[in-house]
């Protein structure tokens, strides 16, 4: 997509720079990991090394001891509520009995140096009796372990049923696909500062996805009213899902109110493995039937999704996977089978694409079975059977959502190829600089993958959002509690009040929890949910405003417009500044935006459950070395229904960035887990997309606005990671002609 | 903890008093020194966020000691530019949207300024090569390229 970098002013639908751009570069930006205070101590972190054991003692009198050790805390110095969790309060602040996932916390300390505080740590001596963990997700289905919790093995169980649950088609498929556990791997490590307010209460500066949500929990756990719990954002290193659940919140915060002094924390990179959720690695059966024609009839699925230790997200992780199993085609008839279950793996939870990545690598994957079942081309068999407007899902909802599915496929069909493979660089080949693949080892491939996915929160949940608007003096400032995680929205959010407005300055204050929650940055939601918050009290400002120039200048307001920077009444040549218009008032309002409301789900998986929708279509060329299984992506195209593009250089970032994490779960990105034990977790062991990864990424955007969406956008930051994966395994496919059934795609898969 | 040294960084000299020995360049720099702008990610040397100029190379600053540096010259993010101005290359950064949470960028800053040092036109691949030790999570690289070449093009005097 073409990228407008020419504006006069930096309104909706300009490419806009981000505010945070020029500190972003000079190193001057203040991260969660940069905040400091001259008499904080450094906390640290006790951890469990086994996935199951029972802790029969704690002795901390040996950190104690050291010198510069402030405070060693435990289970038993947790005033509040001992547990914590998103949707189950189920996971201990620090275990006490029994430890159920390796990395659970024990302990904290606070230390005058972050090497005391280890040494701390290597000196508090925990007794464990090891014992089997249960990490075969089927074996808590079928409660062949005992429960490794009070509340038992399965986060949540549910089926859709719809329609003729005997139809068989002359066309059937099926198989079984395994999605492996991706981490979020976001640069910014979990750091916080906490400082004890005097009197009574916490301070607590952290980056996180949603402030109310964190001090709810916070304040519980510490036993405080939530008003004695002040959080600021922190700037955040990217988030991807994995700042939606606690992590050294509580503990940054206990410690700083045990010494009655600041204290840092600042996770490694090891640590953020285990101290934060990653994406639930899951097991899906699925079976198409189809006419001969490849129609298809009705699906039956099967999805297993492993949880981990703790509920976290995962009930709702497991709705999106199994009301997303017919992905974005039309089926009028499904059996749908869903666990999400508890184990003593990792924990699990969010991450972009929150379930719908995995439901859709099988059904992606599916379509191309049918296709070859029917003779069909992948682009055929998906465009034969795509969504459109109004069409029923699975769960009875009807697509009220633009839905361009099939422009989605036939403009990604239309993008140009890359060049053949001819007389290739040496580098160029998928071994790179290794020179480790010969050019006659090298086969092309080509493969497609198209996806659905929910925005925002679904099941009756409603997630608002709030916003401030203050115009004073022709100048705008706006007060959210929205995490900008590096998605834009304090790009975003001045555009619209400049286009609102007819202002050119806008100040954004503060991110913290002195204004209303803003809800989660997740979901795809922001652009809808805080940018419909922003829209709305820059809407009621406008009004308020309309009605001061008609007072002073005896003009009806239903004249006035915006033209500009100016307020006009067209009709009667009356035009004035909104600087002039606005010197020495303050008109401001706060607006609360609400999407419609969801339901649940009944016991057949019927409901409508889900707010909007939006697609994408992914097609992947890649080179593989068959004699090595080395895979280099050569390209992506995609088109994504957008709604409207806002900011067209935003929405490139983010089909871009997407487009990589969603390539590093195709080919190399897993946590490995061995009986529980976490084998990677560090970035030499877990491999991330580097730039040398990075395909050629060829990307249109559909603008179809979205009647639903306050300012007609549709969220874009998860759809580019979804149906990218499915695509380039099946561009894998078609140059290797192996099944490949699994993600990610490991060189063994495809050369042994 | 009574290392007292001191290290040549952005034409300064600058004193660390009453320090550990073990720390690392790339915590000597953050919290001694009052230069936060190098960032940490990985303790490995894998991601490249804490890179700097030490005599001129581009190196990861965690996998450094600080103590090893008091003889070389040592360039951080926040000595590219004078004051407020910013580099061409911070500036192309922002321009073409090589910026999104921001973590990766000062690594990257660093890093472009060394490969044009040394390479002042690369091929795509030669910029994919040498920014291959710095992970960026969020943009996927491609503005990045863009800004490479934004950057190239401006100092050859070429249009983009």
């Amino acid at each position: 997509m073409s990228i407008t970098t020419t504006r006069s002013r930096d309104v909706l639908g300009t490419s806009a720079l981000r505010p945070d751009g020029i500190p972003k570069v000079k190193g001057s930006f203040e991260f969660s990991s940069d905040a400091n205070d001259d008499s904080m101590a450094w906390g640290a972190t006790l951890r469990s090394p086994y996935p199951s054991a029972r802790i029969r003692s704690i002795d901390v009198s040996g950190a104690l001891r050291i010198a510069g050790v402030h405070a060693v805390i435990t289970a038993k110095d947790v005033p509040g509520k001992a547990t914590y969790g998103l949707i189950s309060q189920d996971q201990p602040v620090f275990a006490s009995d029994v430890v159920r996932y390796m990395g659970e916390p024990v302990a904290a300390v606070a230390a005058d140096h972050p090497e005391t505080a280890r040494r701390a740590l290597s000196a508090i001596i925990v007794d464990y009796e090891v014992m089997k963990p249960l990490t075969d997700p089927e074996d808590a289905i079928s409660g062949s372990h005992p429960p490794i919790h009070p509340d038992g093995n399965i986060f949540r169980h549910q089926r859709i049923i719809r329609g003729d649950q005997t139809i068989v088609g002359d066309v059937v498929v099926e198989d079984t696909y395994e999605i492996g556990m991706q981490d979020q791997a976001f640069l910014g490590l979990e750091a916080a500062l906490a400082r004890p307010l005097s009197g009574r209460g916490v301070e607590l500066i952290v980056a996180t996805q949603w402030l109310h949500e964190d001090r709810k929990q916070i304040a519980d756990c510490l036993g405080l009213a939530e008003d004695d719990v002040f959080l600021t954002l922190g700037g955040v290193g990217g988030a991807f899902g994995a700042r939606e659940d606690i992590s050294l919140q509580v503990h940054c915060c206990l410690l700083a109110l045990a010494i009655g002094r600041p204290v840092k924390m600042q996770y490694g990179r090891e640590e953020s493995f285990f101290g934060h959720v990653h994406r639930h690695p899951a097991k899906i059966w699925m079976r198409h039937h189809a006419s001969k024609t490849g129609k298809i009839l009705r699906i039956e699925a099967r999805m297993v999704f492993d949880g981990g230790a703790y509920t976290s997200t995962s009930p709702a992780v497991l709705i999106n996977g199994i009301t997303h199993t017919q992905g974005p085609y039309t089926c009028d008839n499904a059996t749908v089978d869903g666990y999400a279950v508890r184990t003593n793996n990792p924990p699990c939870g969010a991450m972009r694409g929150f379930g719908v990545v995995q439901a859709c690598f099988a059904h992606e994957s599916q379509m191309d079975k049918l296709a070859e079942a029917c003779g069909l081309s992948p682009v055929e068999i998906r465009l034969r059977n795509a969504m459109k407007t109004g069409d029923p899902l699975i769960t009875g909802q009807l697509v009220e959502s633009v839905a361009p599915v099939a422009r989605c496929i036939t403009e990604t069909d239309a993008l140009p190829m890359p060049a053949p493979l001819s007389a290739p660089d040496a580098l160029d080949l998928p071994g790179g600089s290794g020179l480790t693949t010969q050019s006659h080892h090298v086969v092309r491939g080509v493969g497609w993958g198209v996806s659905i996915k929910n925005l925002m929160y679904s099941e009756g949940f409603d997630d608002y959002s709030t916003a401030r608007c203050t115009l004073v003096n022709g100048k705008v400032r706006l007060k959210f509690a929205t995490s900008e995680v590096g998605q834009g929205f304090v790009t975003l959010a001045p555009q619209i009040a400049r286009t609102i407005l007819g202002v050119d300055v806008v100040e954004i204050e503060p991110m913290d929890t002195s204004v209303g929650s803003a809800g989660s940055t997740s979901a795809s939601r922001q652009t809808w949910m805080s940018g419909g918050a922003v829209d709305g009290a820059c809407r009621v400002v406008r009004e308020r405003l309309f009605e001061h120039v008609g007072r002073v200048h005896g003009i009806d307001p239903i004249r006035l417009s915006i033209s500009g920077t100016d307020v006009v009444d067209e009709l009667a040549g009356f035009r004035i500044s909104v600087a002039d218009a606005t010197e020495g008032i303050e008109l401001t309002h706060t607006y609360e935006h609400h999407h419609r409301k969801t339901e649940d789900l009944d016991e057949n998986g019927q409901g409508n459950c889900h707010v909007a929708f939006a697609f994408v279509a992914h097609r992947a060329v890649v080179d593989v070395d068959v004699e090595l299984g080395l895979v280099k992506v050569v390209q992506i195209a995609t088109a994504q229904d957008v709604g409207q593009v806002l900011n067209p250089l935003s929405v490139l970032g983010q089909i871009e960035g997407g487009i990589a994490q969603g390539l590093g779960l195709a080919i190399m990105e897993e946590i490995v887990i061995d009986n529980g034990i976490v084998k990677n977790p560090s970035f030499t062991d877990y491999l991330l997309p580097t730039a040398l990864d990075a395909p050629d990424v060829v990307a249109v955007t559909i603008e179809e606005p979205e009647p639903q969406a306050p300012l007609g956008a549709k969220g874009v930051g998860e759809p580019p990671c979804i149906s990218v994966t499915p695509a380039i395994v099946a561009a894998i496919r078609d140059a290797t002609k192996r099944q490949l059934n699994r993600v990610p795609v490991r060189p063994y898969d495809i050369c042994l | 903890m009574s290392e007292n040294y001191s290290l040549s960084v952005n034409g300064k000299s600058l004193e660390v008093r009453d320090s550990w020995v073990g720390e690392s360049l790339l915590y000597v720099l953050r919290q001694r020194l009052g230069l936060p702008g190098t960032k940490g990610a990985c303790e490995q040397g894998e991601c490249g966020s804490c890179t700097v100029l030490i005599d001129g190379n581009a190196v990861c600053s965690c996998l450094v000691m600080a103590a090893t540096c008091t003889d070389s010259n040592i360039t951080t993010v926040e000595g590219l530019s004078d004051g407020d101005a910013l580099t061409d290359v911070q500036q192309a950064f922002v321009e073409a949207g090589g910026v999104q949470c921001g973590f990766c960028t000062p690594g990257l800053i660093v890093a472009v300024h060394n490969l044009l040092e040394s390479n002042p036109s690369p091929s795509g691949l030669e910029v994919k090569e040498a920014l291959s030790g710095n992970i960026c999570r969020c943009t996927g690289y491609g503005r990045i390229f863009d800004a490479v070449q934004l950057v190239v093009s401006r100092r050859t005097g070429r249009t983009s």
